[in-house]
């Protein structure tokens, strides 16, 4: 298709080359530096979707990220939703179609990359227009670390959409200049296709630059497709301009009614007229310059209509140019289908619309005024004020570490911006103690032509009939002036309820065109001033963010991260099935062929107890405690006393919050006199850590010791079962591991083949075991040594799973699961781990609290179910029946839950740990637990099932 | 994201911090003669100020040491972080009662 409406020169777009590219299923032409709507505009084409409620026609009605119309998904390259076409840059290939309203999420996942970059400076300056040029220029001048961000594919801001000319010669060579002296400092860095979507606090700003959508297919696999940047800058200069304010009346949503402003951009920037036959309406002088820019271009201007009675001093160039301006009167509505007819004007005498008359027209451009684009400022707890003259909201106050400057701040002639970017940051440098630069001579801008007052007017009275139901404030949401009418007649008064009310503002677009219409309006229906309505909360971003950028490069592996051990590729080899634990991966059990996991770890649990079996244990935290007083903080914080323990000998351990609550427990070895290593659960690792820390640092910092973690220094491998001491024995001759001479719980050291090892007996279930600590550098090669002596005896590596099934077995908790923050190591059944004769330690005075007495406390016992079949699912609930065998009527009384559950190979039954009630006072009696609809009975036990005489522990 | 000045590595973000809750809490001297009631508020109660706040932080993703800070509670701002060892007294909120006299 031809691009009839495209200009015959002119344009910041490269008509050399052409680009195809689909809209609708129709193939289009455009050119490099295009965006998809300047191309659609190009083809003579203004509407884009229909609306999301009512499905009206919409059209472009904006040239950039304010547009509420232009709604479009993007299906190639990627599928990506809810884009403007307004901000899609042109590529060729790109295939898009327009939206209702709601968008459709890719089905395929994003195989681009998305990356961070954290950056610092002085000064970060937001917007590349006339004053963020200059501010960022006194910034580099003066040698300090500047970032100039700009949302644009280039820099210039509303330069690129006038005709404004700087020192006597076109304002882009200005920018031009700006732009490559920028390039020349080396502590500038200096990025287009930037938004800053994020401001915080202490000068914290969010950005996300889009490194490669403008490239289409052509962008390189290896630069990440889109990047945030982390920037925190020692002053933030906001400089990024206004948005222009539409003026509501009824039907203002046709296709073809566009802001004035954009209607310029469209022309200068991308060489496009908007339309042949064109209406200006207008509040400002603003709109004057579209008029005759768009008159000079060849488009009929039909009629500048100013709402002021006094009109404008730039009336005498329209009419000059024979364009009839009429003064003191309005647009009431539009006629059209999809594309906008008539405009129908009417005179407007004090806030009365008189009778009217239809003005042909494809193209009605609209002028409200101007609102800072305050975003920034705003969200980072900047207060606002509402300007009456301008009809907007300003900075009301200084912020420490940012300030607003330009058109953002109010100023919206030339060289007042100008001026006031250099005013703004020769004041941040100052505030830094930077010296600004003496040479910073500003260009010259021509003398404004002093303006007339702007009026402020949200909407033309309703005299179609419509009673304000189509008199649209938010396009995007379809919500109009009697939306507006209908929450305040509801009783709603705060600005923020009528945005939920009425939904203005929520859309895509956050309010960019809405949100000071509709404070306007609230508080014109509500007979208040504007500042008393006031604005909704500025929240970030300030444009759409993909997730996937903001999730960068944390997804999939990256998301969390993974640890394993230096096992692991033996472990997958092994044909290990995995288990998270933490962020731990570990071998949960090894089926051989055929077997599921059932099957497995019954046999993994009956080599352990008849026979061999070895465990990665190497998960397992370990901290080391060096220093003289190592033994008085593990006396405070352990419940047992940890001082008496011999050099060479292990103990195991509780800890206790000062509540009394069990928080971690394992073994302790004394390596020496002022140095003890200890074993902490896998998931409270660092937990631990962090709690000794806390009372070494801040109770007792005269404590002399120091903890370190060392998890990732030693593999740790429980070889178990009666036969373990042959297993040892075979492989480290050298080392006596008689009973006698290697008792339980004492640890040796000993080598082999010259890397040292470290031995314990230590057992976590219940049979003949020893640990074996290797530095992990040689952890495959020490394994593979113990698999090969075990092999006479049928050693078997055994997972999680088993190593669960054998602790339980001896009624051993793990903190965690059986535990769950209100159990006492008496609740355990561990008194016998609680120091009677150290005058405290961190949980000792809680004991002592009355509800610690109670006899119905829970308590940890065994369950066997009685029909010796049934896995209690754990986490099932405890209940009791009366002696007539029937449940008592609800609420029925809970009297604890399953905590662990497993078949028993040595057991020959399932059999179950749980807390409950008064547990130790029920042994032998029966309780019920609800097991999918039916009761299924289970005997009260002690909570160690295997061995409770410990006999097998020695071997 | 706020920085948070670490008085042993300076400005650092937030992030890298752990919150610690009220400074000054001390571990009674002797926890066994203590009413249960008087443990419970060791235990179990903290202030809930609105305003300035001492509190203590800890450079966790960092040097790992705990510090004392007075903070606002309303503005989020630090006004104050102070080493465990600094020899000046900790700045806590002026006339707040000790807790071990509050019941
Ligand atoms: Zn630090």
């Amino acid at each position: 298709m031809t691009s009839p409406f495209r200009t015959a020169e002119g344009g910041r777009i490269d008509r050399g080359t052409t680009l195809e590219f689909t809209f609708d299923g129709q193939t289009h032409t455009g050119h490099p530096g295009d965006t998809l709507a300047s191309a659609l505009l190009a083809s003579g084409r203004h509407q884009v979707a229909t609306s999301v409620k009512l499905g009206r026609p919409r059209g472009i009605a904006a040239a950039w990220a304010e547009d509420p119309g232009g709604l479009v998904q993007i299906e190639e390259p990627f599928p990506e939703p809810m884009l403007l076409a307004t901000t899609v840059e042109l590529h060729d290939g790109l295939v898009a179609h327009g939206l209702p309203g709601q968008g459709r999420l890719a089905e395929i996942s994003d195989s681009a990359r998305y990356d961070a970059v954290h950056h610092h400076v002085d000064v970060l300056v937001v917007g590349a227009g006339p004053a963020g040029l200059t501010a960022a220029l006194t910034a580099a001048r003066s040698g300090a670390r500047v970032a100039l961000v700009d949302e644009q594919s280039e820099a210039g801001g509303s330069l690129l959409g006038g005709t404004d000319r700087l020192d006597d010669a076109p304002a882009l060579e200005w920018v031009a200049a700006a732009v490559a002296e920028l390039a020349g400092h080396p502590e500038v860095l200096h990025l287009q296709r930037t938004t800053a979507f994020g401001s915080y606090d202490d000068g914290f700003v969010l950005a996300l630059e889009r490194r490669t959508d403008h490239l289409g297919t052509a962008a390189p696999r290896h630069v990440s497709r889109q990047r945030v940047w982390r920037l925190r800058a020692r002053s933030v200069v906001v400089a990024t301009g206004a948005h222009e304010r539409p003026v509501v009346f009824a039907d203002n949503d046709r296709p073809g009614t566009m802001l004035a402003g954009a209607a310029r951009t469209f022309l200068h920037r991308y060489g496009v007229l908007p339309g042949r036959q064109a209406v200006v309406f207008t509040t400002n002088d603003s709109a004057y310059d579209a008029a005759l820019d768009l008159h000079r271009a060849g488009v009929a201007v039909e009629a500048v209509v100013d709402a002021r009675p006094a009109g404008s001093p730039r009336r005498e160039e329209c009419e000059r140019a024979g364009i009839r301006v009429l003064s003191g009167a309005v647009v009431t509505a539009t006629q059209g289908v999809e594309r906008v007819t008539h405009a129908l004007v009417a005179p407007f005498v004090d806030g009365q619309v008189g009778a009217g008359s239809a003005i042909a027209c494809d193209l009605l451009l609209v002028s409200g005024g101007w609102n800072p684009a305050v975003h920034l400022f705003s969200q980072a707890r900047g207060r606002l004020r509402y300007d009456e003259a301008l009809g907007a909201f300003l900075p009301a106050e200084e912020l420490d570490r940012l300030s607003v400057t330009g058109a953002a701040a109010g100023v919206l002639d030339l060289a007042g911006c100008l001026a006031d970017g250099q005013r703004v940051a020769r004041a941040a440098l100052t505030a830094l103690a930077v010296a600004p630069p003496g040479e910073d001579r500003l260009p010259t801008a021509p003398e404004p032509v002093v303006p007339a007052a702007p009026l402020v007017l949200w909407r033309v009275p309703d005299t179609s009939g419509a009673d304000g139901n189509t008199s649209f404030v938010d396009l995007q949401r379809d919500a109009t002036v009697a939306d507006i009418a209908r929450a305040v007649g509801a009783g709603l008064r705060s600005i923020e309820h009528i945005k939920r009310y009425t939904t203005i503002g929520t859309a895509h677009d956050q309010g960019k065109t809405s949100g000071v219409l509709a404070s306007g309006i609230t508080a014109e229906l509500l007979g208040v001033p504007v500042q008393a309505t006031g604005t909704t909360t500025f929240r970030p971003p300030y444009t759409p963010v993909a997730f996937a950028a903001l999730a960068g490069r944390d997804r999939g592996r990256l998301f969390d991260p993974e640890r394993v051990t230096s096992l692991h590729d033996w472990h997958v080899a092994a044909g290990a099935v995995f288990e998270d634990v933490g962020q731990w991966k570990r071998p949960r059990h090894y089926p051989r062929p055929g077997e599921d996991m059932e099957t497995a770890v019954l046999r993994e649990c009956a080599a352990a107890r008849t026979g061999v079996g070895i465990l990665d244990g190497s998960t397992l935290g370990k901290i080391d405690v060096q220093g003289p007083d190592a033994a008085v903080l593990l006396d405070r914080l352990y419940t047992n006393m940890m001082s008496s323990l011999k050099v060479g000998s292990v103990r195991y351990g509780v800890m206790c919050g000062v509540d009394g609550m069990v928080i971690d427990d394992g073994t302790v070895l004394r390596l020496a006199e002022d140095r003890f290593l200890l074993l902490t659960t896998t998931g409270g690792a660092a937990k631990v850590l962090d709690w000794m820390e806390e009372w070494a640092q801040t109770e007792w910092p005269d404590l002399r010791v120091h903890c370190t973690s060392v998890t990732e220094q030693w593999n740790t491998f429980p070889v178990v079962g009666p036969r373990s001491r042959d297993v040892i024995g075979a492989l480290f001759p050298q080392v006596d591991v008689a009973n006698e001479a290697f008792p339980f719980m004492t640890w040796r050291d000993t080598a082999l083949d010259g890397v040292p090892v470290r031995l314990a007996r230590i057992s976590f279930s219940g049979e003949l075991a020893f640990e074996v600590y290797v530095n992990p550098w040689y952890g495959v090669a020490v394994w593979e040594r113990l698999l090969e002596a075990g092999r006479p005896y049928g050693i078997t590596p055994y997972g999680t799973e088993t190593m669960h099934v054998l602790r339980a077995e001896k009624g051993y908790p793990i903190i965690g699961q059986d535990t769950d923050g209100t159990v006492t190591p008496h609740d355990l059944g561990m008194a016998w781990a609680v120091s009677k004769k150290k005058p405290d330690f961190v949980g000792k005075r809680s004991f002592a609290r009355q509800a610690n007495q109670d006899p119905l406390r829970k308590q940890l016992v065994g369950l066997l179910p009685v029909d010796r079949r049934t896995v209690l699912p754990e986490g099932s609930q405890i209940v009791e029946l009366h002696p007539d065998g029937q449940l008592p009527p609800p609420p029925v009384p809970m009297l604890g839950h399953v905590t662990s559950s497993y078949r028993s190979a040595e057991l020959a039954r399932p059999f179950a740990l749980a807390l409950v009630k008064g547990g130790r006072s029920r042994i032998g009696d029966t309780v019920h637990v609800p097991v999918n609809g039916t009761l299924v009975p289970a005997e009260v036990t002690g909570s160690v099932l295997v061995d409770p005489e410990g006999a097998r522990r020695d071997g | 994201m706020q920085l948070i000045e670490c008085p042993w590595c300076g400005p650092r973000e937030e992030v890298e911090f752990h919150y610690g809750g009220q400074a000054h809490v001390p571990y009674p001297d002797a926890p066994a003669e203590v009413s249960d009631e008087e443990w419970a508020h060791y235990v179990f109660f903290r202030d809930n100020t609105k305003g300035r706040f001492a509190e203590r932080w800890c450079h966790s993703a960092g040097c790992r040491r705990w510090f004392n800070a007075v903070r606002d509670t309303t503005t989020y701002r630090f006004e104050r972080v102070q080493r465990l060892d600094d020899p000046e007294p900790h700045a806590t909120e002026p006339a707040r009662a000790r807790r071990s006299t509050a019941s």
